[in-house]
């Protein structure tokens, strides 16, 4: 057998709940293995972790086209938070929890949350703008410190 | 079917260990798997959570997730993790004589 993955540290960039969730999943899944699970925010990813946006994100019904329906339609007023209601009430039934809880539980887990840097002065946000589970706001080569060791997934 | 001793008892198993007949199950059954998991001792706190598991799966026939665990009342996950160490879900299906879970979160 190959060696086991022990750590894992993992980067969110991407905005919506198309692009917060995977991250926040793995990291989860991690943590339940054993395996030491870091998080990284960046860009619009931050969202997931800011306490003013947190519980308000919502899936992208534009430019996705995994949505399987025409564009046109994603840009009707209501219809994002629509779809995003829908998916919110599905991935409830399968235990995935809202991205407030879902933080919460990773952290509970004994996961490790960090913004970056370099977003948190373009975006001129303060270590209070976060929410509680947040360790520090750090820079990528500290974030490189943290991964040493382990692998790291982009997403 | 494999077989396996888990202290006093020869039970089936699946193919990680996980008991294939919860029949077979009894609580020496699952202080062997505990020890072999790492966990010397079934505290109390262990055995709430195990008991739990079992009813939930007679009334639901699944087996809990860390979260309904935790929304229930029954134990937070900080202290499912502290008792569970290095796989909680996992080690506590397999205590309580459960199917390896098969959920994502």
């Amino acid at each position: 057998m190959t060696d086991k993955i022990k750590k894992v540290s993992i980067i969110i960039s991407k905005g919506g709940l198309e692009g917060v969730y995977p991250g926040l999943i793995m990291a989860n899944g991690a943590r339940m293995e054993g395996i030491e699970a870091n998080l990284f925010f960046t860009f619009f990813g931050m969202d997931a972790i800011t306490k003013k946006r947190m519980g308000k994100i919502k899936v992208a019904t534009v430019g996705n086209p995994g949505m399987h329906m025409p564009s046109i339609l994603g840009i009707l007023p209501g219809f994002s938070a629509m779809a995003t209601s829908m998916m919110k009430k599905t991935m409830d039934k399968i235990d995935i929890p809202p991205v407030p809880e879902f933080v919460e539980m990773i952290a509970d887990a004994g996961g490790k949350f960090y913004a970056c840097k370099a977003t948190v002065d373009m975006f001129k946000l303060k270590k209070e703008d976060f929410c509680e589970q947040v360790d520090s706001i750090i820079n990528v080569g500290k974030f490189y410190e943290i991964a040493a060791g382990g692998e790291i997934i982009f997403t | 079917m494999a077989q396996k001793q888990y202290g006093p008892a020869t039970v089936e198993v699946d193919a990680e260990g996980y008991l294939a007949d919860f029949s077979q199950w009894t609580r020496e059954v699952a202080a062997a798997i505990a020890r072999e998991e790492g966990i010397a001792e079934l505290t109390p706190a262990h055995w709430k959570v195990v008991e739990y598991i079992q009813k939930d799966f007679k009334e639901n026939g699944q087996v809990p997730s860390i979260r309904k665990l935790n929304k229930s009342g029954v134990i937070s996950t900080k202290e499912l993790y502290e008792l569970f160490p290095g796989g909680p879900a996992k080690k506590a299906a397999k205590i309580s004589g459960m199917k390896k879970p098969e959920g994502c979160v």
